[in-house]
């Protein structure tokens, strides 16, 4: 009871926060700048809370995602009920997570900025061990936590050199620092802050504690940090786009590489997960990798100065922004229903879930078409914003160039093709064909507050997949934003790429119209045949079991052959060496080779330095003093440095 | 809407007109060139036989696959005519649509719970995604020397550019050759499948939809006939000029889509299926001619210099 009033109240408090950023943010995407100087002591300074429209569109994409997250999450909790210390823990720090969120949007003091930053990796920590009893999720977690807080460092770095040179603490120095400084500079200040925001938003290499972090986390939360905190990433990188003025070509062309680079590679490992949690995460890196396409094609705009460039560049890749928070957090809620259903996550167990769930099922199919980029839903309104922009730049004065942006062509297609191999894979095997194991309980749909966030979500997929225009008013100004040489012609371009928008949105009723019409005929003309049932076609064999049926490795076999030279493949094998037969095993699995060749490997170089440090924890009290004396020493040595050397110097002189 | 009556008259004939050719090529007399049609409506007419293990997706899919590639049909454009879905980038809308269907192919393959589907389906998906971006760079590099980006505008500014016609002539030759590629694949026909084999493990398409009967195998095997049709009229579109007559125009679709319809059945009698593994590589070598057709239009375009 006592814990229903705090669920509540909770709930209350996330609608809250919600109506009132919504109301700034709305505000502030209708063209209002909203602008608050707080005094933040001697330590802060000035602190400026800035809402412009590029945060007022993250704003709305953050409530968006809390909301649904938050009422998904009350009930999927229920699970945990006995656990009530916990529980209220989790429940406190949503909101304190949500703000967070929020104020990284809005802050634009650099030290402020880094410590909601800080928060908001804290309080998403917190968040994802909520099952710290299991000892894959404190690693996944941890893992998380270091990361982020190496990309922290670069922040940092980056923040203290503006700092240095310009002596302000607002955000706005970034502009000076870049106009003062060689261009050069400028990149290398873009490619730290590229760096460190990176890690937040998953770009290859930076990935690795992604595909850990998602699964481990609860899915309510795994859908709020697919959907919201790895954009706040990229809301990093287009800040300081926004801010930083210096060679937009160049920075363009490196967006551009790694964007593409992380798509693939994205979609690449997404394939030979058995996971269905870590499959989602490793797409989340590859929609990190769209998102980028259309930012790196925005800036390649700018620098060419070329209006229809940057617009469906910044167009597309905003919108997929929102696009991917949506059906990312739809797809981790759909795989959180399977999960309470039947306790088990990996897809070669799963099958058959349609026929017991068939809402979560038809909900994971809108979702799972929405991420391939399918008409008539959202994802394909993203993607085909990012493809004309490609199209445009294809015609450009330098052969190079045009190069560039084939292979990057090329690679948005194969992401395409590898993301509906992928989906037809997910959706086909968890929730098709029948059960590959024994289920502990029959599956049972999920109950309808799990249900109704993904229905809300649903509709808004439909409804931006159909009304694109719509959709595209709203992102005017925070396109606009990136296009200060402000011409008549920017807005004109704007509104002919609208026109265009909405005949694939009347393209998207006729697909529906057609269909209703030819299945209505179908059904009719069946209506009066002989409709029988019987088994499934197993090629004249009268006995087949489950276990004959397609598997996702079996899906994935021909395919993984080809990427093989990829992947880090770990095989156990028994070998068979006496004359009678003896219990045997093969079994193989994919690793992800960066992470291998960049984290894993590393690791062991530096525990093997670090275990040479070994001698010094000896347990003995006696040498444990001395450090301290020594570290003294040390200090006051350090402290009289100065004249220490001035006394060196002249004694030897 | 002349195109949509001309691609459906196109379908109605073109996979017998291949029949038609393979049986002379190999001495026999042939079924009459109407016949699959009539096979397709006597299909339209059957009772259908479901499988137990089948749910919902399993009949809607076959509706969904038929209505993708009747809006496919929609946006091809019949010389300086466009298409009734028209507009800038309407090629990536077309590849997509068609994508949308494959999506429940393969998916009402899966829902069967079959091995022999399943392995349908995975190679469908793979082969397919392997042969998309030959299309997207061939009408990209179209679209450099036309600088529009709708079917309309491609095809009929080749024409227009101040190129020399001889280069025109062999660019739209060797564009209409990968075309022609990408047609056998997408409707699986030799080299790359064998519609007509008797073993399920060596087929691709049509394993996929051993478990259809009735209205939806009908609607599955019509598809694949408009497919053929829709293939034909983006190789056709390449010939046609709009300073042509219509009558003129008409007599090189029809001639064209002929002549498509016979090499299919030259190429299905004297080539062998390629073995299922090495597909990959033969259709990434179809994507990596289409980079030559790219190379060799930025040398016309001058980007050398």
């Amino acid at each position: 009871m006592r814990l229903n009033i705090y669920k509540l109240s909770f709930q209350a408090l996330i609608f809250f926060i919600v109506i009132i950023s919504s109301y700034f943010s709305i505000n502030a995407l209708s063209g209002n700048r909203f602008e608050y100087i707080v005094y933040g002591g001697y330590v802060f300074d000035n602190i400026p809370l800035r809402i412009d429209a590029l945060s007022g569109w993250m704003i709305l994409i953050i409530n968006i995602t809390m909301l649904t997250g938050s009422i998904y999450g009350m009930k999927y909790l229920k699970h945990y009920e006995k656990r009530k210390a916990n529980l209220a823990m989790h429940y406190v720090l949503i909101p304190f997570f949500h703000i967070s969120m929020l104020m990284v949007c809005i802050v634009q003091n650099f030290l402020a900025f880094l410590v909601v930053w800080e928060l908001m990796a804290i309080s998403s920590f917190l968040l994802v061990i909520l099952e710290y009893w299991k000892k894959e999720t404190i690693n996944a977690g941890l893992n998380y936590m270091i990361q982020s807080h190496i990309g922290i460092i670069f922040l940092t770095i980056a923040f203290i050199w503006v700092i240095s040179q310009t002596g302000s603490y607002d955000f706005k120095s970034i502009e000076t620092f870049s106009a003062k400084m060689a261009p050069e500079m400028g990149i290398l200040l873009f490619v730290i802050l590229m760096i460190g925001f990176g890690f937040k938003a998953g770009f290859v290499p930076l990935h690795t504690w992604l595909p850990y972090a998602h699964p481990a986390a609860p899915s309510h939360v795994s859908g709020m940090m697919s959907g919201v905190i790895i954009k706040l990433g990229i809301f990093g990188i287009l800040r300081t786009l926004l801010l930083i003025k210096g060679n937009y070509l160049i920075i363009g062309e490196i967006i551009l590489l790694v964007s593409v680079l992380s798509g693939l590679y994205g979609v690449i490992l997404a394939i030979v997960q058995h996971n269905l949690k870590k499959l989602l995460a490793y797409h989340s890196i590859e929609n990190i990798g769209i998102i980028g396409i259309g930012i790196g094609i925005g800036t390649i705009g700018l620098g060419l100065k070329n209006d229809f460039l940057a617009v469906t560049g910044f167009t597309g890749g905003l919108l997929h922004i929102l696009n991917h928070s949506l059906f990312k957090s739809m797809l981790f809620y759909g795989a959180g229903n399977v999960y309470q259903a039947t306790g088990i996550l990996n897809i070669d167990r799963l099958g058959g879930l349609i026929r017991t769930m068939p809402k979560t099922a038809s909900m994971f199919l809108v979702a799972s078409l929405a991420i391939c980029g399918l008409p008539p839903f959202n994802g394909f309104i993203s993607e085909f914003l990012i493809y004309s922009g490609l199209f445009a730049g294809l015609k450009s004065e330098s052969f190079a160039f045009s190069l560039l942006i084939l292979l990057v062509i090329i690679g948005l297609v194969m992401i395409g093709g590898l993301a509906l191999f992928c989906f037809t894979k997910a959706f086909g095997i968890v929730f098709l064909g029948s059960a590959r194991s024994e289920y502990s309980k029959e599956p049972k749909e999920a109950p309808i507050q799990m249900l109704l966030p993904q229905y809300l979500i649903a509709a808004l997929i439909l409804a931006i997949g159909l009304f694109p225009q719509y959709i595209l008013k709203l992102l005017l100004n925070p396109v606009l934003l990136f296009l200060p040489q402000l011409s008549k012609n920017v807005t004109d371009v704007y509104f002919a790429k609208l026109s265009v928008l909405s005949s694939i949105g009347f393209t998207g009723f006729i697909i529906i119209l057609l269909f209703s019409a030819i299945y209505f005929i179908r059904n009719r003309v069946q209506r009066k045949r002989v409709i029988e049932i019987s088994q499934t076609w197993s090629c004249g064999y009268t006995a087949p079991t489950p276990r004959m049926q397609f598997t996702a490795s079996s899906y994935t076999k021909t395919y993984s052959n080809i990427v093989k030279p990829l992947l880090k493949t770990n095989k156990t094998e028994t070998e068979i060496i006496s004359i009678f037969p003896i219990e045997a095993e093969y079994s193989y699995s994919f690793y992800d080779k960066m992470e291998y060749l960049l984290i894993d490997k590393n690791l062991k170089l530096l525990k093997k330095f670090l275990y040479k440090l070994d001698f010094l924890q000896n347990g003995r009290i006696q040498s444990y003093a001395m450090y301290g004396l020594f570290f003294i020493v040390l200090i006051i040595l350090f402290t009289y440095m100065e004249y220490l050397s001035k006394f060196l110097f002249d004694f030897f002189r | 809407m002349l195109n949509i009556v001309l691609i459906i008259i196109v379908s109605f004939l073109f996979t017998g007109i291949i029949d038609r050719t393979k049986n002379k090529l190999t001495g026999r007399k042939g079924s009459p060139i109407m016949q699959p049609m009539k096979d397709v409506f006597r299909l339209f007419w059957k009772g259908s036989v479901f499988s137990g293990t089948t749910s919902f997706i399993f009949s809607i899919a076959p509706t969904i696959y038929f209505t993708t590639t009747l809006t496919a049909v929609l946006m091809i454009p019949f010389s300086n005519s466009a298409g009734i879905i028209s507009f800038n980038g309407d090629f990536i809308l077309f590849a997509y649509i068609l994508g949308l269907g494959k999506f429940f192919n393969i998916i009402s393959a899966l829902d069967t719970g079959s091995s022999f589907e399943g392995m349908g389906a995975s190679r469908e998906a793979l082969f397919s995604m392997i042969a998309e971006p030959a299309f997207f760079i061939l009408l990209g590099s179209l679209s450099i020397l036309s600088g529009q980006t709708s079917f309309l505008h491609i095809y009929n500014l080749i024409y227009h550019s101040n190129l020399l016609p001889v280069y025109v002539t062999s660019l739209i030759v060797s564009v209409a050759l990968i075309m022609f590629i990408l047609l056998l694949i997408e409707n699986s026909r030799i080299p790359i499948d064998d519609p007509k084999t008797h073993l399920e493990l060596t087929m691709i398409h049509e394993v996929m939809i051993l478990d259809n009967s009735g209205f939806d195998l009908g609607l599955i095997v019509y598809s694949g006939f408009l497919k053929f049709a829709i293939y034909g009229s983006l190789i056709a579109n390449l010939f046609m000029t709009a300073n042509n007559s219509i009558l003129q125009n008409l007599l090189i679709f029809f001639g064209i889509q002929f002549v498509c319809a016979v090499t299919v059945g030259f190429v299905e009698t004297f080539l062998a299926r390629y073995r299922i593994n090495q597909n990959p590589q033969i259709i990434f070598s179809v994507s990596s001619i289409a980079l030559l057709i790219f190379i060799g239009v930025m040398i016309l375009n001058g980007k050398f210099n």
